[in-house]
Order: C-alpha cells, then structure tokens, then sequence
C-alpha cells in the first residue's frame, strides 16, 4: 500500500517549474469560475430570498404548532400528567394554573390566537376562548368550578382531550384534515364521513383533470408541430407567431374571452340556437362547470406543449421518413415506427410542461370553475386569503408538492429525465 | 412489358418541373443494364438528384414513363417499389441499434424471426461490423455507419439500389477506402446500382457508365474511360478531369481532319461536334497530352507559347504556359531531366497530335 501511494505520488505531473499539474491547472481555471459564480449570484440570492426561503417556511407552517403549548405554559406541563381515559376531568392545580395563564394571555392578547389555533381542530374554540378570556379577570378559586360556569365546554372531556393532543410543538393535524381525515373518541385517526370529504376528492380531480388537459395538449399540438416543423421557414415562422399569439395577451383577457364565446347568452350558444341545434330555453352550460376549465386551460397551456414538440421536430431529418419509406414501411408504420420514436424527447418534455403547469393553475379554474371545475389550488388561495388557516393550505401544498415529485420520479423511471428536450 | 437486361431501368422522356414553369430535368430518357452500376454525376443543380428521387418514388415526374424490371413504377409507392437507397447522411434510426436498423425493412416484410437473424448477421458479415449490432448508430465512426446505411439498403435484397452521394460526409482518405468496399460489394453481389455524385474521381473509379448531367439534360452516357478520352461536347471536357480549352473559327472539315484557326494559326484537330464551316469551336486538350520541345515534324501541331509559372508536385511539374492567346493553357511535365529547360517567362515550343485534339461545340454565348 505505501509503496503503491509513493509510485502515485512519483507518477504525478509537473509543470516546468515543479508545481504539480493539478494545482496549475486549478490556478488557471480558478478565475473563470469565479467569473461564472459571479455571474449565478444575483440570480442564486434573488430565488433563495424569495423562493426557497418562503417555500421552505410555508412547509415548515404545515406541522408549527407552538403557539398553544407557548401561551398556556403552565398548564400544558401538568395537562401531560392527566389521565385521558380515566373519565375524569383535570384536578384542580391545572385549572389554577389555566386560570393564571388566561390572565397572562388576556394581558397579552394572545388568547384569541390560541383559540382560533384550535377552532381550526372543531369550532366553537374561538368563542370559548373569548368569552373566557373576558372573564377570567374576576375568577375566584375553586377555578375548576369557576371555569365550567363561565362555558360549560370546560366541563367536556372532549374540549380537554383535544388541548392535551394540540399542545406539542409540532403536529400533524394539518395534514390529517387535508387527506379527510379526523381523530375519534380516543385520538385515533378515522376517514370523515362520506358528505365531509373535500380534498381527496378535490386532488383527484385536479390529478385526472391535469392528466386529461395534458392528453389533450399532446392531441392537438401533436399535428400542428409536425405541420410546422415540415413547411418552409417563411411559412413555418407565420404560423408559430399564430401559436405564440396567445402569450400576448394577457391570462385574465384570454380567460374573460372564453366566458364571452361560453356562456350561456355567448357566442356559441347563441349559433347553436341560431341553426337550430339547441332550444333557445335550453342553452348548453359550458361556462363555470369542468368543460370551461377544461377548454379554457387546453387553449391556455397549448403552446407549451406546441414548442417544445416543435423544436424537437424540427430537427428530425426528412430522409428518416423516406429512408422507412424505401426500406419498404407504409406511411403508417414510417410514421409510427421511426418519426414518432423520435419525438419521444419532446412529448416528455411538454407534457412534464403543461402537466406541471395545469396542476398547480388558479386564475382559470377561479374564473371559470364555477363548483365542478374548481382544484386544489384554488383551495389553498381559499385557505390562504380567506379562511387564514395556513397551516391547512401549507399541507395541502405540501401534499400536492409530493404528488408532483412522486409523478416526477414515475416518469423518469419509465421514459428517463435525460430524455427530455426543451428546445 | 417485357422486361430484358439491357432496359432493366428505363426513363422513357421524363419531365420534371417543380413549379410549372422551369423543367428541371428535360427529356430525358436513359437505359439501365442488369447488374450495372451507373453514376449520375454533374454539378448541383443539374438534376441528377432529381432523377434518383424520381426513381425512387419520392418525387414524381411530370410526364413520361419510369419502369423497373418491366414494370412502369410512375404510380407504385416507395414502399412498393423494392428499391434499397443509401442517403446523404445515412438516415440511419437513431433510437434503434444497428441490428434493429437491419432488420426494420426485413420486420416490415414480415419475415419470420429466425430468417431475420440470420440475414442481418450475413450482412453484417458482409461489410465487416459482425460484432457492433448492439451498438446505436451514434457510437459508430463516419465510415461505420456509412457501411450499416449501405447493409441496410441491401438486406432486403432490393431489386435496384440508390446512392445518394452517400461519401460526402466523409473525409479524403476514408472516401476513397469507401469507394473501393462499395465496388467490391457491387462486384461481389452484382445488383443494379444508381450512384449519384458531384465529384468526378468518385464518379470514374466506381461505375461501368457514367450519365454527366447538366442543365437537366444528359450530356453524354459512357464508360469512364471513354468520357475521359473523348468527351462529346465542350462541358463534357471541362466537367471531366482537367482539361484546356481553345476557342477558334473553323476552316475547313474534310476526312477525320478539320483545320480550327485560333489567335491566326491553323490547328488541326479532331472533329467531333463541329457545326458548319465559318461556325465557331472549342478545342478541347488533356494537359498531359501536351509535348514540351517537340521534334520538329513529329507532330502536326507545334506552336510558340512563353512559361507563365512552374507548380512541382513531386511526379509531374504543373506548368502555365501562355499560347494563342490564351495564358490559362496548363501542361503536365513528367518529373524527368527535360523540365530542366522550363523557366518561367522563358519562350518555349509546345506541339500535340490532332487526334489528342477534340474540335467540340462552340462556347456557350456568354
């Protein structure tokens, strides 16, 4: 072994002067690559201050629970002690010591975030909390008497079983309501019942709708890009301004476009009575349902997967059809068998494109979803904005975050990320 | 129709124009031996690739009659026409292996399994690359896949095969090789070959018969040798090998023998493709066929020129003379003691045979 180590160290290459090859050569380099990292910084900092960083927050929210066991301090402690199935409620120390840490809360304001913490767990917190909280200035010992008289919630074995499951630092309840799940009588996870699922349901038509906008894609920009890619430049350049049109205009106007040819006193509609294939009193609903979200999104993710199947085109030489041809394939079999092989780098990469893109979409399926063609990402701008409750729409995003990745690695198993060509 | 060895392929006056309003290839009608390997050869433009493509079903002509073995081709699809071509750049399938490439025209045909296997590795076999069948295309050198791309064109035993300047993408040394391996396996196979090319020295060493094309017409249809040694017309002469034009009045025709003054002296030459008396003639001269100091009265021909400029390439010295008027007149001097004499600006004689001498058509009018 040494003696091998010293034979390398003899074999190393020098330069002129003695210094080994390597480390010559590092020096030499070394200036470009502090030239190209100079070069990725702003971009590097801008993306990790704005991107990463917020993203990795919003995951972070989606199990952050510190905010009970922080403002009851002293009652979380003794709430570890108490005996949940025991069928008694917590003695009287805890409810003293629930009694100080109301009256720090109320000092503080805080109680309310408390309660709205746990509201988001069964309703009825938040009023609890509040009414308590004005209270418990004025209580008087015994405390445990004193609380159930202010709410008789206080007396609920329920309320007690929630609080203790709620006070650790982290916890997974965000994530057990987004996939319709709830805890039973004993803190044990059960499926909601049938009428109160709404996400699984939700992800699942987001999946398939996503799915089906991307087999649509491939369908209508499959032709299209091989017509483009086989016409002369000039021709050729004509037509891709025609695809690319639509990028400039902005969203909102090319999705309020689709409500004026959609909707039921719409262009459409008014043709179709017009010839007479629809009763006037029997309009086609086609606009705030899943067939708006559909058509519009297809129309809206078009181009790209136009592009990307475009560029990959483009560079398949004709002869590869005409030498199948000479070599005695029919049109068909030419076409099947050694053009299409050949695009496969370009459908990956537009449907990965569009895929990823109709997954995650908003604005469309706001505007034109009406109840049936909304997705889980209008949800999370809902919980987001609107309801407050982060922590859901942080688990929810997180949820659809794995979807994506899982689907990710589907695909580069099956057709290989390497495969992909974007242009 | 019957079908015999001499007309094997036929152009019966074929057309093409690609617009409607300039014909591309005009009239051409050309006869295709059993066994033959012909070479289309002519500048770009001039309408051989056409006529290959024409062949193989990829463009159709405008008018006239192609036939294959007896068998008018002009509606029969490519697929049908049981045509092997070798393209440009090989057109090999990128996402398939060598093996697989080969066998794609022989799985179309719906051959059995074991039959496939066994004719895919005779002709790997054939052209030397038994062992790269797993291989794609891309890990495979130039000259490789140009080998694969010329197997497969010949797995599925085609009646006819097309080459499509198939060495262009190929350097020097490597083209040259290629030329050779490719006449082998013609030889070797003896089936019917239709090369087309641009460059000459390909286009001599490999075929039987060559068709040079210009301008959409055949110019002149021989074998190598005889295109070289006597070339019908003036393009045919310039087109093939070097060659030193001189242009003059013709004088007199009589006998096998036509007088040409050129520049004030009367040549005498050879006619061959001479309008009347009084018209004028390009008279066409291989340089090597140039005598430098002649024996007076040893030929018929013996002019004054003066040295322009010496060029040594080792086995002959490229020399610029300037005679009768023209200064672009090249002599090849074989490396021997007498070019010792040849100094530049220093006059010298030059003389040549009438029969060395073509008297061709006149100079086009530009």
């Amino acid at each position: 072994m040494a003696q091998a180590a010293t034979a390398i160290e003899q074999d190393v290459m020098v330069t002129v002067d003695g210094t080994p090859l390597k480390v010559s050569l590092a020096r030499s380099l070394r200036r470009n690559k502090l030239k190209a990292l100079l070069l990725v910084l702003p971009l590097f900092l801008f993306i990790l201050v704005t991107f990463f960083i917020p993203i990795v927050d919003m995951l972070f929210r989606s199990v952050e629970n510190q905010i009970v066991g922080t403002v009851l301090h002293r009652t979380v402690p003794l709430l570890a002690q108490w005996d949940e199935r025991s069928g008694e409620l917590p003695d009287e120390t805890l409810f003293a010591a629930l009694a100080e840490d109301f009256k720090e809360a109320t000092a503080a304001k805080t109680s309310g975030r408390v309660g709205r913490r746990l509201n988001y767990e069964k309703p009825g917190f938040s009023g609890l909390f509040r009414k308590t909280g004005r209270k418990v200035k004025t209580i008087e010992p015994p405390y445990r008497e004193a609380f159930i008289k202010i709410d008789k919630k206080w007396g609920d074995l329920d309320i007690w079983r929630l609080i203790k499951r709620e006070s650790a630092a982290f916890t997974i309840a965000y994530y057990v309501s987004a996939m319709d799940l709830s805890y039973g009588d004993s803190n044990e996870i059960i499926r909601k019942d049938e009428n109160n699922r709404i996400y699984l349901k939700l992800f699942w038509r987001t999946l398939w709708m996503s799915l089906f906008i991307t087999f649509m894609c491939l369908v209508l920009a499959y032709p299209i890009s091989y017509l483009l890619s086989t016409l002369s430049v000039a021709t050729s350049n004509l037509l891709l301004i025609l695809v690319l049109l639509p990028f400039w205009t902005s969203l909102l106007v090319r999705t309020s476009a689709w409500i004026a040819l959609l909707q039921q006193e719409g262009i459409i509609n008014d043709l179709l009575v017009w010839v007479g294939v629809v009763a006037n009193d029997d309009r086609l609903q086609m606009i705030h349902n899943r067939t708006g979200t559909i058509v519009a999104m297809i129309h809206i993710l078009l181009p790209f997967m136009v592009l990307p199947l475009y560029s990959v085109m483009k560079t398949i030489p004709p002869s590869y059809l005409r030498a199948a041809r000479s070599l005695g394939a029919n049109q068909f079999t030419a076409f099947v068998r050694v053009y299409m092989p050949n695009t496969v780098s370009g459908i990956g990469a537009g449907c990965i494109l569009v895929f990823i893109l109709a997954i995650g979409y908003y604005i469309t399926p706001a505007l034109v979803g009406g109840q049936s063609g909304t997705l889980i990402s209008n949800f999370i701008a809902h919980h987001m904005s609107i309801s407050l409750n982060w922590g859901l729409a942080a688990a929810l995003g997180s949820i659809l975050l794995a979807v994506v990745l899982v689907l990710y690695f589907v695909y580069d198993k099956i057709v290989g990320i390497d495969n992909m060509k974007l242009g | 129709m019957a079908s015999d060895n001499k007309h094997y392929v036929q152009f019966v006056k074929v057309q093409k124009s690609y617009d409607g309003e300039i014909l591309v290839v005009k009239e051409l009608n050309l006869d295709i031996e059993r066994g033959e390997f012909l070479t289309m050869l002519g500048p770009s433009g001039s309408g051989k690739t056409t006529c290959l493509m024409m062949l193989a079903g990829f463009e159709t002509a405008t008018h006239g009659e192609i036939v294959l073995d007896g068998e008018p081709i002009n509606n029969v699809p490519p697929h049908k026409r049981n045509i092997g071509m070798v393209f440009q750049n090989y057109a090999l399938f990128p996402h398939m292996t060598v093996a697989e490439n080969l066998a794609f025209p022989l799985e179309v045909r719906n051959m059995g399994k074991p039959e496939i296997e066994k004719r895919v590795s005779d002709v790997l076999n054939l052209v030397q690359l038994g062992e790269f069948g797993n291989r794609r295309p891309a890990q495979l050198s130039g000259g490789q896949q140009q080998r694969v791309a010329v197997a497969r064109s010949l797995v599925f035993e085609p009646k006819l095969i097309l080459m499509d300047e198939p060495l262009g993408a190929l350097d020097k040394q490597l083209r040259e090789q290629m030329q050779y391996e490719i006449k082998h396996i013609h030889d070797n196979l003896g089936v019917t070959s239709v090369y087309v090319t641009h460059d000459q020295s390909e286009a001599l060493t490999m075929s039987n018969r060559i068709a040079v094309f210009n301008d959409g017409v055949i110019q002149q249809l021989a074998s190598p040798e005889a295109l070289y040694e006597e070339p019908d017309n003036a393009f045919v002469a310039q087109f093939i090998g070097e060659n030193n034009t001189l242009v003059g009045d013709i004088k007199e025709a009589s006998n096998g023998v036509c007088k040409v003054e050129v520049n004030g002296i009367v040549i005498d030459a050879l006619p061959v493709n001479i309008g009347a008396v009084g018209g004028k003639s390009t008279l066409s001269l291989r340089p090597e066929r140039v005598t430098v100091a002649p024996e007076p009265g040893s030929c018929p021909n013996i002019v004054d020129a003066n040295v322009e400029e010496l060029i040594y390439l080792g086995d002959h010295i490229r020399t610029r003379i300037s005679v009768l008027g023209h200064d672009d007149f090249i002599v090849k001097v074989p490396n021997s003691s007498s070019h010792a004499q040849l100094k530049p600006g220093h006059p010298v004689k030059v003389g040549w045979h009438a029969r060395d001498c073509r008297a061709l058509d006149a100079p086009a009018a530009a």
